[in-house]
Protein backbone atom coordinates (compact mmCIF):
# COMPACT_ATOMS: atom_id res chain seq x y z
CA UNK A 1 0.00 0.00 0.00
CA UNK A 2 1.22 3.44 -0.89
CA UNK A 3 0.07 6.48 1.02
CA UNK A 4 0.69 10.16 0.52
CA UNK A 5 -0.25 11.92 3.76
CA UNK A 6 -0.73 15.68 4.17
CA UNK A 7 1.76 16.42 1.43
CA UNK A 8 2.66 20.04 0.87
CA UNK A 9 4.80 21.10 -2.03
CA UNK A 10 5.79 24.68 -2.73
CA UNK A 11 7.84 25.54 -5.79
CA UNK A 12 10.38 28.37 -5.48
CA UNK A 13 9.53 29.16 -1.83
CA UNK A 14 10.28 32.70 -0.72
CA UNK A 15 10.59 34.13 -4.23
CA UNK A 16 8.18 36.12 -6.40
CA UNK A 17 7.47 33.01 -8.45
CA UNK A 18 6.42 31.06 -5.35
CA UNK A 19 3.76 28.53 -6.27
CA UNK A 20 1.98 26.26 -3.87
CA UNK A 21 1.02 23.10 -5.74
CA UNK A 22 0.01 20.72 -2.95
CA UNK A 23 -1.45 21.83 0.35
CA UNK A 24 -2.50 18.92 2.57
CA UNK A 25 -2.68 16.47 -0.31
CA UNK A 26 -3.77 12.92 0.51
CA UNK A 27 -3.81 9.89 -1.74
CA UNK A 28 -3.81 6.16 -1.08
CA UNK A 29 -3.11 3.38 -3.55
CA UNK A 30 -4.07 -0.13 -2.44
CA UNK A 31 -2.17 -3.22 -3.50
CA UNK A 32 -3.32 -4.44 -6.88
CA UNK A 33 -4.78 -1.09 -7.95
CA UNK A 34 -4.10 0.02 -11.49
CA UNK A 35 -4.71 3.74 -11.21
CA UNK A 36 -5.05 6.01 -14.22
CA UNK A 37 -4.35 9.64 -13.44
CA UNK A 38 -5.65 12.39 -15.70
CA UNK A 39 -5.67 16.15 -15.44
CA UNK A 40 -4.61 19.24 -17.35
CA UNK A 41 -1.04 20.49 -17.49
CA UNK A 42 0.13 21.85 -14.16
CA UNK A 43 -2.47 19.91 -12.19
CA UNK A 44 0.28 18.08 -10.28
CA UNK A 45 0.25 14.62 -11.88
CA UNK A 46 3.94 14.39 -12.65
CA UNK A 47 4.85 16.19 -9.42
CA UNK A 48 2.94 13.50 -7.56
CA UNK A 49 4.95 10.77 -9.27
CA UNK A 50 8.18 12.63 -8.57
CA UNK A 51 7.25 12.96 -4.91
CA UNK A 52 6.57 9.21 -4.68
CA UNK A 53 9.91 8.42 -6.33
CA UNK A 54 11.84 11.00 -4.33
CA UNK A 55 12.94 12.92 -7.43
CA UNK A 56 11.82 16.22 -5.87
CA UNK A 57 11.82 17.28 -2.21
CA UNK A 58 8.58 18.02 -0.34
CA UNK A 59 7.87 20.79 2.14
CA UNK A 60 5.70 18.72 4.44
CA UNK A 61 3.83 15.48 4.88
CA UNK A 62 4.77 11.84 4.58
CA UNK A 63 5.17 9.24 1.86
CA UNK A 64 4.46 5.77 3.24
CA UNK A 65 4.93 2.36 1.68
CA UNK A 66 3.18 -0.46 3.55
CA UNK A 67 2.88 1.89 6.49
CA UNK A 68 6.56 2.78 6.61
CA UNK A 69 7.65 6.34 6.05
CA UNK A 70 10.16 6.60 3.20
CA UNK A 71 10.69 10.38 3.34
CA UNK A 72 14.34 9.97 4.23
CA UNK A 73 15.09 7.47 1.51
CA UNK A 74 16.97 8.83 -1.50
CA UNK A 75 15.51 8.38 -4.96
CA UNK A 76 17.76 5.47 -5.93
CA UNK A 77 16.91 3.65 -2.68
CA UNK A 78 13.18 3.97 -3.35
CA UNK A 79 13.56 2.43 -6.80
CA UNK A 80 14.45 -0.86 -5.13
CA UNK A 81 10.66 -1.40 -4.92
CA UNK A 82 9.58 0.80 -7.81
CA UNK A 83 9.78 0.42 -11.58
CA UNK A 84 9.34 3.46 -13.77
CA UNK A 85 8.73 4.08 -17.45
CA UNK A 86 9.20 7.63 -18.67
CA UNK A 87 7.51 9.63 -21.38
CA UNK A 88 10.72 9.78 -23.38
CA UNK A 89 11.45 6.29 -24.75
CA UNK A 90 15.19 7.05 -24.59
CA UNK A 91 15.07 7.34 -20.79
CA UNK A 92 14.39 3.68 -20.11
CA UNK A 93 17.53 2.09 -21.52
CA UNK A 94 21.14 2.73 -22.54
CA UNK A 95 21.31 3.72 -26.22
CA UNK A 96 24.93 2.62 -26.72
CA UNK A 97 24.40 -0.80 -25.19
CA UNK A 98 22.74 -3.75 -26.90
CA UNK A 99 19.29 -5.11 -26.04
CA UNK A 100 21.02 -8.06 -24.41
CA UNK A 101 23.24 -5.82 -22.28
CA UNK A 102 20.26 -3.69 -21.28
CA UNK A 103 18.24 -6.76 -20.35
CA UNK A 104 21.06 -8.10 -18.21
CA UNK A 105 21.35 -4.76 -16.42
CA UNK A 106 17.62 -4.81 -15.66
CA UNK A 107 17.79 -8.47 -14.68
CA UNK A 108 20.37 -7.68 -12.02
CA UNK A 109 18.28 -5.01 -10.30
CA UNK A 110 18.17 -5.62 -6.58
CA UNK A 111 21.38 -7.66 -6.62
CA UNK A 112 24.90 -6.34 -6.15
CA UNK A 113 26.69 -5.09 -9.25
CA UNK A 114 30.02 -6.68 -8.47
CA UNK A 115 32.90 -8.07 -10.46
CA UNK A 116 31.20 -11.17 -11.83
CA UNK A 117 30.51 -11.28 -15.56
CA UNK A 118 27.41 -9.37 -16.54
CA UNK A 119 26.20 -11.56 -19.39
CA UNK A 120 24.92 -14.91 -18.22
CA UNK A 121 24.28 -17.32 -21.11
CA UNK A 122 21.81 -19.28 -18.98
CA UNK A 123 19.51 -16.27 -18.91
CA UNK A 124 19.54 -15.62 -22.67
CA UNK A 125 16.58 -17.92 -23.33
CA UNK A 126 14.63 -16.18 -20.61
CA UNK A 127 15.36 -12.78 -22.23
CA UNK A 128 14.34 -14.13 -25.65
CA UNK A 129 11.12 -15.51 -24.20
CA UNK A 130 10.32 -12.19 -22.51
CA UNK A 131 11.13 -10.22 -25.65
CA UNK A 132 9.11 -12.48 -27.91
CA UNK A 133 6.10 -11.90 -25.64
CA UNK A 134 6.24 -8.28 -26.81
CA UNK A 135 5.44 -9.52 -30.30
CA UNK A 136 7.81 -7.07 -31.98
CA UNK A 137 10.41 -9.56 -33.21
CA UNK A 138 13.02 -8.15 -30.83
CA UNK A 139 14.09 -11.62 -29.68
CA UNK A 140 16.14 -11.87 -32.90
CA UNK A 141 17.83 -8.52 -32.32
CA UNK A 142 19.60 -9.24 -29.04
CA UNK A 143 22.88 -7.79 -30.28
CA UNK A 144 21.40 -4.61 -31.75
CA UNK A 145 22.11 -1.39 -29.89
CA UNK A 146 19.07 0.16 -28.21
CA UNK A 147 19.79 3.46 -29.95
CA UNK A 148 19.10 1.82 -33.31
CA UNK A 149 15.52 0.87 -32.36
CA UNK A 150 12.39 2.93 -32.95
CA UNK A 151 10.72 4.83 -30.12
CA UNK A 152 7.96 2.25 -29.84
CA UNK A 153 10.39 -0.67 -29.70
CA UNK A 154 12.48 1.13 -27.12
CA UNK A 155 9.44 1.90 -25.00
CA UNK A 156 8.37 -1.74 -25.15
CA UNK A 157 11.81 -2.83 -23.95
CA UNK A 158 11.76 -0.10 -21.27
CA UNK A 159 8.47 -1.48 -20.02
CA UNK A 160 9.88 -4.98 -19.97
CA UNK A 161 13.06 -3.85 -18.21
CA UNK A 162 11.12 -1.92 -15.57
CA UNK A 163 9.07 -5.01 -14.70
CA UNK A 164 11.67 -7.75 -15.17
CA UNK A 165 12.42 -8.10 -11.46
CA UNK A 166 9.78 -8.15 -8.70
CA UNK A 167 8.62 -4.64 -7.80
CA UNK A 168 5.88 -3.26 -5.57
CA UNK A 169 4.88 -0.38 -7.80
CA UNK A 170 5.03 0.45 -11.45
CA UNK A 171 5.08 4.15 -12.29
CA UNK A 172 4.05 5.05 -15.83
CA UNK A 173 4.71 8.69 -16.59
CA UNK A 174 2.78 9.49 -19.80
CA UNK A 175 4.61 6.56 -21.30
CA UNK A 176 2.59 6.53 -24.52
CA UNK A 177 2.61 10.30 -25.11
CA UNK A 178 5.66 10.39 -27.38
CA UNK A 179 4.47 7.58 -29.65
CA UNK A 180 2.30 7.54 -32.75
CA UNK A 181 -1.33 6.45 -32.17
CA UNK A 182 -0.84 2.91 -33.44
CA UNK A 183 2.35 2.28 -31.49
CA UNK A 184 0.80 3.90 -28.43
CA UNK A 185 -2.06 1.41 -28.72
CA UNK A 186 0.40 -1.53 -28.84
CA UNK A 187 2.34 -0.25 -25.83
CA UNK A 188 -0.88 0.33 -23.89
CA UNK A 189 -2.04 -3.23 -24.63
CA UNK A 190 1.36 -4.54 -23.52
CA UNK A 191 1.21 -2.48 -20.36
CA UNK A 192 -2.19 -3.87 -19.51
CA UNK A 193 -0.97 -7.40 -20.20
CA UNK A 194 2.15 -7.04 -18.05
CA UNK A 195 0.32 -5.34 -15.18
CA UNK A 196 -2.39 -8.01 -15.20
CA UNK A 197 -0.09 -11.01 -15.61
CA UNK A 198 2.41 -9.90 -12.98
CA UNK A 199 -0.35 -8.56 -10.72
CA UNK A 200 1.41 -5.23 -10.34
CA UNK A 201 0.23 -2.15 -8.53
CA UNK A 202 0.51 0.58 -11.11
CA UNK A 203 0.02 4.32 -11.33
CA UNK A 204 -0.33 5.61 -14.87
CA UNK A 205 -0.39 9.28 -15.75
CA UNK A 206 -1.90 9.84 -19.16
CA UNK A 207 -3.40 12.54 -21.34
CA UNK A 208 -5.36 9.97 -23.27
CA UNK A 209 -8.82 9.94 -21.68
CA UNK A 210 -9.78 6.81 -23.57
CA UNK A 211 -6.87 4.83 -22.08
CA UNK A 212 -7.80 6.15 -18.66
CA UNK A 213 -11.38 4.94 -19.07
CA UNK A 214 -10.63 1.63 -20.81
CA UNK A 215 -7.69 0.44 -18.76
CA UNK A 216 -7.02 0.17 -15.08
CA UNK A 217 -9.17 -0.48 -12.05
CA UNK A 218 -9.35 3.06 -10.78
CA UNK A 219 -9.43 6.51 -12.29
CA UNK A 220 -8.55 9.79 -10.67
CA UNK A 221 -8.64 13.29 -12.08
CA UNK A 222 -6.44 16.02 -10.68
CA UNK A 223 -6.82 19.75 -10.83
CA UNK A 224 -4.68 22.43 -9.18
CA UNK A 225 -3.08 19.97 -6.81
CA UNK A 226 -6.29 18.27 -5.75
CA UNK A 227 -8.04 15.06 -6.62
CA UNK A 228 -11.42 16.13 -7.95
CA UNK A 229 -12.61 12.75 -9.16
CA UNK A 230 -11.92 9.24 -7.89
CA UNK A 231 -13.78 6.33 -9.44
CA UNK A 232 -13.11 2.70 -8.66
CA UNK A 233 -14.77 -0.69 -8.86
CA UNK A 234 -18.16 -0.75 -10.56
CA UNK A 235 -18.22 3.02 -10.73
CA UNK A 236 -15.03 2.96 -12.78
CA UNK A 237 -16.32 0.21 -15.07
CA UNK A 238 -19.48 2.12 -15.87
CA UNK A 239 -17.69 5.41 -16.48
CA UNK A 240 -17.93 6.59 -20.06
CA UNK A 241 -15.45 8.73 -21.89
CA UNK A 242 -18.12 11.40 -22.46
CA UNK A 243 -18.78 11.87 -18.74
CA UNK A 244 -15.09 12.20 -18.05
CA UNK A 245 -14.59 14.55 -20.95
CA UNK A 246 -17.39 16.76 -19.72
CA UNK A 247 -15.83 17.12 -16.28
CA UNK A 248 -12.46 17.65 -17.87
CA UNK A 249 -13.82 20.42 -20.09
CA UNK A 250 -15.54 22.08 -17.18
CA UNK A 251 -12.33 22.41 -15.15
CA UNK A 252 -10.43 23.51 -18.23
CA UNK A 253 -12.97 26.27 -18.86
CA UNK A 254 -12.70 27.36 -15.25
CA UNK A 255 -8.98 27.70 -15.78
CA UNK A 256 -9.70 29.92 -18.75
CA UNK A 257 -8.50 27.53 -21.44
CA UNK B 1 66.02 5.61 -37.24
CA UNK B 2 64.95 2.24 -35.82
CA UNK B 3 65.74 3.53 -32.35
CA UNK B 4 63.52 6.52 -33.02
CA UNK B 5 60.64 4.27 -34.03
CA UNK B 6 61.13 2.09 -30.98
CA UNK B 7 61.20 5.05 -28.62
CA UNK B 8 58.12 6.55 -30.27
CA UNK B 9 56.27 3.25 -29.80
CA UNK B 10 57.45 3.11 -26.19
CA UNK B 11 56.11 6.60 -25.59
CA UNK B 12 52.87 5.65 -27.28
CA UNK B 13 52.45 2.60 -25.05
CA UNK B 14 53.27 4.44 -21.82
CA UNK B 15 50.86 7.25 -22.62
CA UNK B 16 48.23 4.74 -23.71
CA UNK B 17 47.69 4.02 -20.00
CA UNK B 18 46.99 7.71 -19.40
CA UNK B 19 44.65 7.59 -22.37
CA UNK B 20 42.82 4.55 -20.90
CA UNK B 21 42.14 6.72 -17.87
CA UNK B 22 40.76 9.50 -20.01
CA UNK B 23 38.79 6.98 -22.04
CA UNK B 24 36.98 6.02 -18.84
CA UNK B 25 36.12 9.56 -17.79
CA UNK B 26 35.58 11.25 -21.15
CA UNK B 27 34.16 8.48 -23.28
CA UNK B 28 32.38 6.26 -20.77
CA UNK B 29 31.41 8.57 -17.90
CA UNK B 30 31.11 11.72 -20.02
CA UNK B 31 33.03 13.58 -17.31
CA UNK B 32 35.63 16.23 -18.28
CA UNK B 33 38.23 15.35 -15.67
CA UNK B 34 41.04 17.87 -15.26
CA UNK B 35 42.48 15.99 -12.28
CA UNK B 36 44.70 14.27 -14.85
CA UNK B 37 47.14 17.19 -15.08
CA UNK B 38 47.75 16.74 -11.36
CA UNK B 39 47.48 12.98 -10.92
CA UNK B 40 49.96 12.24 -13.72
CA UNK B 41 52.85 14.12 -12.02
CA UNK B 42 51.59 12.78 -8.67
CA UNK B 43 52.32 9.25 -9.87
CA UNK B 44 55.75 10.39 -11.05
CA UNK B 45 56.52 12.29 -7.83
CA UNK B 46 55.68 9.36 -5.59
CA UNK B 47 57.71 7.05 -7.84
CA UNK B 48 60.75 9.34 -7.89
CA UNK B 49 60.82 9.71 -4.12
CA UNK B 50 60.36 5.98 -3.54
CA UNK B 51 63.05 5.10 -6.08
CA UNK B 52 65.49 7.51 -4.48
CA UNK B 53 64.71 5.93 -1.11
CA UNK B 54 65.59 2.54 -2.53
CA UNK B 55 62.12 0.98 -2.62
CA UNK B 56 61.62 -1.99 -4.96
CA UNK B 57 60.96 -0.41 -8.38
CA UNK B 58 58.01 -2.71 -9.15
CA UNK B 59 56.32 -1.68 -5.92
CA UNK B 60 56.49 1.98 -6.94
CA UNK B 61 54.05 1.19 -9.73
CA UNK B 62 51.51 -0.07 -7.21
CA UNK B 63 52.13 2.94 -4.97
CA UNK B 64 51.42 5.25 -7.93
CA UNK B 65 48.20 3.38 -8.70
CA UNK B 66 47.09 3.81 -5.10
CA UNK B 67 47.78 7.56 -4.86
CA UNK B 68 46.22 8.12 -8.29
CA UNK B 69 43.05 6.36 -7.15
CA UNK B 70 42.95 8.60 -4.08
CA UNK B 71 43.28 11.72 -6.28
CA UNK B 72 40.38 10.50 -8.44
CA UNK B 73 38.36 9.71 -5.35
CA UNK B 74 38.84 13.27 -4.08
CA UNK B 75 37.59 14.77 -7.35
CA UNK B 76 34.65 12.38 -7.31
CA UNK B 77 33.85 13.21 -3.71
CA UNK B 78 33.98 16.96 -4.40
CA UNK B 79 31.70 16.56 -7.42
CA UNK B 80 29.23 13.99 -6.12
CA UNK B 81 28.97 14.60 -2.41
CA UNK B 82 29.81 18.31 -2.24
CA UNK B 83 27.91 18.99 -5.48
CA UNK B 84 30.55 21.02 -7.26
CA UNK B 85 30.40 21.09 -11.07
CA UNK B 86 32.46 18.37 -12.77
CA UNK B 87 34.96 20.68 -14.46
CA UNK B 88 35.52 22.72 -11.29
CA UNK B 89 35.89 19.63 -9.12
CA UNK B 90 38.76 18.48 -11.36
CA UNK B 91 40.37 21.93 -11.38
CA UNK B 92 40.26 22.10 -7.58
CA UNK B 93 42.01 18.74 -7.18
CA UNK B 94 44.50 19.53 -9.94
CA UNK B 95 45.45 22.84 -8.32
CA UNK B 96 45.79 21.25 -4.90
CA UNK B 97 47.90 18.45 -6.36
CA UNK B 98 50.38 20.94 -7.79
CA UNK B 99 51.36 21.97 -4.26
CA UNK B 100 51.16 18.42 -2.98
CA UNK B 101 53.53 17.24 -5.73
CA UNK B 102 55.97 20.01 -4.79
CA UNK B 103 55.76 18.88 -1.17
CA UNK B 104 56.41 15.27 -2.14
CA UNK B 105 59.29 15.69 -4.57
CA UNK B 106 60.18 19.38 -4.90
CA UNK B 107 60.13 21.10 -8.26
CA UNK B 108 62.63 18.68 -9.80
CA UNK B 109 63.96 15.34 -8.68
CA UNK B 110 66.32 13.15 -10.66
CA UNK B 111 66.88 9.49 -10.00
CA UNK B 112 70.60 8.64 -10.04
CA UNK B 113 71.94 6.22 -12.67
CA UNK B 114 72.87 3.80 -9.90
CA UNK B 115 69.24 3.38 -8.84
CA UNK B 116 67.46 0.45 -10.42
CA UNK B 117 64.24 1.05 -12.33
CA UNK B 118 61.68 -1.38 -13.74
CA UNK B 119 63.79 -1.40 -16.91
CA UNK B 120 67.07 -2.31 -15.23
CA UNK B 121 66.15 -4.28 -12.10
CA UNK B 122 67.30 -7.90 -11.75
CA UNK B 123 63.98 -9.65 -12.63
CA UNK B 124 63.69 -7.64 -15.86
CA UNK B 125 67.34 -8.33 -16.74
CA UNK B 126 66.86 -12.04 -16.08
CA UNK B 127 64.25 -12.22 -18.82
CA UNK B 128 65.28 -9.43 -21.18
CA UNK B 129 68.97 -9.14 -20.35
CA UNK B 130 70.10 -9.79 -23.90
CA UNK B 131 68.29 -6.70 -25.21
CA UNK B 132 69.49 -3.11 -25.24
CA UNK B 133 67.99 -0.63 -22.76
CA UNK B 134 65.84 1.00 -25.40
CA UNK B 135 64.42 -2.37 -26.45
CA UNK B 136 63.79 -3.35 -22.85
CA UNK B 137 61.88 -0.10 -22.34
CA UNK B 138 59.66 -1.00 -25.26
CA UNK B 139 58.96 -4.55 -24.06
CA UNK B 140 58.38 -3.65 -20.40
CA UNK B 141 56.09 -0.74 -21.26
CA UNK B 142 54.20 -2.95 -23.67
CA UNK B 143 53.71 -5.63 -21.03
CA UNK B 144 52.46 -3.20 -18.38
CA UNK B 145 50.15 -1.55 -20.91
CA UNK B 146 48.75 -4.88 -22.15
CA UNK B 147 48.09 -6.04 -18.59
CA UNK B 148 46.13 -2.81 -17.98
CA UNK B 149 44.24 -3.26 -21.22
CA UNK B 150 43.26 -6.86 -20.47
CA UNK B 151 42.17 -6.02 -16.93
CA UNK B 152 40.11 -3.09 -18.21
CA UNK B 153 38.50 -5.15 -20.96
CA UNK B 154 37.57 -7.77 -18.37
CA UNK B 155 36.21 -5.09 -16.04
CA UNK B 156 33.97 -3.70 -18.77
CA UNK B 157 32.38 -7.14 -19.04
CA UNK B 158 31.48 -7.31 -15.37
CA UNK B 159 28.24 -6.15 -13.81
CA UNK B 160 30.05 -3.23 -12.25
CA UNK B 161 31.57 -2.34 -15.62
CA UNK B 162 28.12 -2.42 -17.22
CA UNK B 163 26.81 -0.11 -14.55
CA UNK B 164 29.70 2.29 -15.16
CA UNK B 165 28.86 2.37 -18.87
CA UNK B 166 25.20 2.94 -17.98
CA UNK B 167 26.10 6.00 -15.86
CA UNK B 168 27.58 7.72 -18.90
CA UNK B 169 24.96 6.42 -21.29
CA UNK B 170 21.77 7.10 -19.33
CA UNK B 171 22.13 7.90 -15.67
CA UNK B 172 18.36 7.92 -15.11
CA UNK B 173 18.41 4.19 -15.74
CA UNK B 174 21.06 3.65 -13.07
CA UNK B 175 18.80 5.41 -10.57
CA UNK B 176 15.81 3.25 -11.51
CA UNK B 177 18.05 0.19 -11.08
CA UNK B 178 18.22 1.34 -7.46
CA UNK B 179 21.93 2.13 -7.69
CA UNK B 180 23.67 5.33 -6.60
CA UNK B 181 25.12 6.81 -9.78
CA UNK B 182 27.29 9.15 -7.70
CA UNK B 183 29.09 6.15 -6.23
CA UNK B 184 29.75 4.78 -9.71
CA UNK B 185 31.15 8.14 -10.80
CA UNK B 186 33.55 8.07 -7.86
CA UNK B 187 34.62 4.52 -8.75
CA UNK B 188 35.17 5.53 -12.38
CA UNK B 189 37.22 8.59 -11.44
CA UNK B 190 39.38 6.58 -9.04
CA UNK B 191 40.03 3.91 -11.65
CA UNK B 192 40.80 6.53 -14.27
CA UNK B 193 43.28 8.48 -12.17
CA UNK B 194 44.92 5.28 -10.94
CA UNK B 195 45.78 4.52 -14.57
CA UNK B 196 46.92 8.10 -15.18
CA UNK B 197 49.23 7.99 -12.17
CA UNK B 198 50.57 4.61 -13.30
CA UNK B 199 51.42 6.19 -16.63
CA UNK B 200 53.20 9.02 -14.77
CA UNK B 201 55.10 6.46 -12.74
CA UNK B 202 56.37 4.60 -15.82
CA UNK B 203 57.39 7.93 -17.39
CA UNK B 204 59.40 8.66 -14.24
CA UNK B 205 61.13 5.25 -14.51
CA UNK B 206 61.83 5.91 -18.16
CA UNK B 207 63.19 9.45 -17.79
CA UNK B 208 64.70 8.93 -14.33
CA UNK B 209 63.31 12.29 -13.32
CA UNK B 210 60.30 14.12 -11.98
CA UNK B 211 59.38 17.68 -12.81
CA UNK B 212 56.50 19.57 -11.24
CA UNK B 213 55.60 20.84 -14.71
CA UNK B 214 55.28 17.45 -16.33
CA UNK B 215 51.50 17.35 -15.90
CA UNK B 216 50.79 20.34 -18.10
CA UNK B 217 48.85 19.36 -21.18
CA UNK B 218 48.55 15.67 -20.30
CA UNK B 219 44.78 15.79 -20.31
CA UNK B 220 44.87 17.29 -23.78
CA UNK B 221 47.18 14.52 -24.92
CA UNK B 222 44.92 11.83 -23.51
CA UNK B 223 41.79 13.37 -24.99
CA UNK B 224 43.46 13.62 -28.38
CA UNK B 225 44.57 9.98 -28.23
CA UNK B 226 41.06 8.84 -27.28
CA UNK B 227 39.40 10.90 -30.00
CA UNK B 228 41.91 9.89 -32.70
CA UNK B 229 41.62 6.25 -31.73
CA UNK B 230 37.86 6.08 -31.57
CA UNK B 231 37.51 8.08 -34.80
CA UNK B 232 39.96 5.81 -36.64
CA UNK B 233 38.03 2.69 -35.72
CA UNK B 234 34.49 4.01 -35.52
CA UNK B 235 33.34 1.94 -38.49
CA UNK B 236 34.83 -1.22 -37.00
CA UNK B 237 32.63 -2.00 -34.05
CA UNK B 238 34.51 -5.22 -33.27
CA UNK B 239 37.61 -3.19 -32.29
CA UNK B 240 37.53 -2.63 -28.53
CA UNK B 241 37.67 0.91 -27.21
CA UNK B 242 40.93 0.19 -25.41
CA UNK B 243 42.57 -1.08 -28.60
CA UNK B 244 41.49 2.07 -30.43
CA UNK B 245 42.92 4.19 -27.62
CA UNK B 246 46.32 2.45 -27.89
CA UNK B 247 46.37 3.18 -31.62
CA UNK B 248 45.36 6.78 -30.97
CA UNK B 249 48.12 7.22 -28.43
CA UNK B 250 50.80 5.80 -30.75
CA UNK B 251 49.58 7.85 -33.72
CA UNK B 252 49.54 11.04 -31.71
CA UNK B 253 53.01 10.46 -30.26
CA UNK B 254 54.23 9.72 -33.78
CA UNK B 255 52.77 12.99 -35.10
CA UNK B 256 54.58 14.93 -32.40
CA UNK B 257 57.81 12.98 -33.04
CA UNK B 258 57.59 13.78 -36.75
CA UNK B 259 57.05 17.47 -35.98
CA UNK B 260 60.18 17.45 -33.79
CA UNK B 261 62.19 15.54 -36.41
CA UNK B 262 61.22 18.15 -38.98
CA UNK B 263 63.04 20.71 -36.84
CA UNK B 264 60.23 22.11 -34.70
CA UNK B 265 61.64 24.06 -31.74
CA UNK B 266 60.87 22.29 -28.47
CA UNK B 267 59.35 25.52 -27.10
CA UNK B 268 56.56 25.27 -29.65
CA UNK B 269 55.70 21.70 -28.72
CA UNK B 270 52.66 22.50 -26.57
CA UNK B 271 51.40 24.91 -29.22
CA UNK B 272 51.55 22.17 -31.83
CA UNK B 273 49.91 19.76 -29.37
CA UNK B 274 47.08 22.23 -28.85
CA UNK B 275 46.61 22.98 -32.56
CA UNK B 276 46.64 19.29 -33.45
CA UNK B 277 44.15 18.64 -30.70
CA UNK B 278 41.86 21.40 -31.90
CA UNK B 279 41.88 19.94 -35.40
CA UNK B 280 41.02 16.49 -34.07
CA UNK B 281 38.36 17.87 -31.75
CA UNK B 282 36.60 19.73 -34.55
CA UNK B 283 36.61 16.57 -36.66
CA UNK B 284 35.48 14.54 -33.65
CA UNK B 285 32.70 17.02 -32.86
CA UNK B 286 31.27 16.68 -36.33
CA UNK B 287 31.37 12.92 -35.85
CA UNK B 288 29.85 13.08 -32.39
CA UNK B 289 27.09 15.42 -33.49
CA UNK B 290 25.91 13.02 -36.14
CA UNK B 291 26.00 10.08 -33.72
CA UNK B 292 23.97 11.94 -31.09
CA UNK B 293 21.38 12.91 -33.66
CA UNK B 294 20.93 9.35 -34.84
CA UNK B 295 20.57 8.17 -31.26
CA UNK B 296 17.86 10.70 -30.54
CA UNK B 297 15.83 9.91 -33.63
Amino acid sequence: MLELKNISKIYNPGSVTEMCLFDDFNFTVNDGDFVSVIGSNGSGKTSMLNIICGSIPINGGEVLINGKCINRKKDFERYANIGRVYQNPAMGSCPNMTILENMSLADNKGKPFGLSFALNKKRFDFYREQLSALGLGLEDKLHVKMGALSGGQRQAVSLLMATLTPIDFLILDEHTAALDPKTAEIIMELTNKIVTEKRLTAIMVTHNLRYAVEYGSRLIMMDKGQIILDKQGEEKKSASIDDILEIFNRISIECGN
Amino acid sequence: MLDLIISTLTQGFIYAMLSFGIYITYKILDFPDLTVDGSFPLGAAVTAVLLVKGVNPYLTLLAAVAVGAVAGFVTGFIHVRLRVRDLLAGIITMTALFSINLQIAGSNLSVARSVETIFTAAPTMAVLGSLTLIQRKLIVSLIIMIVCKILLDLYFKTKNGFLLKAVGDNNALVTTLAKDMGRMKIIGLSLSNALVALSGSVVCHEQRSFSSMMGTGQMVFGLAAVIIGTTLFKRMSFVKGTTAVIAGSVVYKACIQIAISLGLPANLLKLITAVLFLAILVLGNIEKGSVKKSVRA
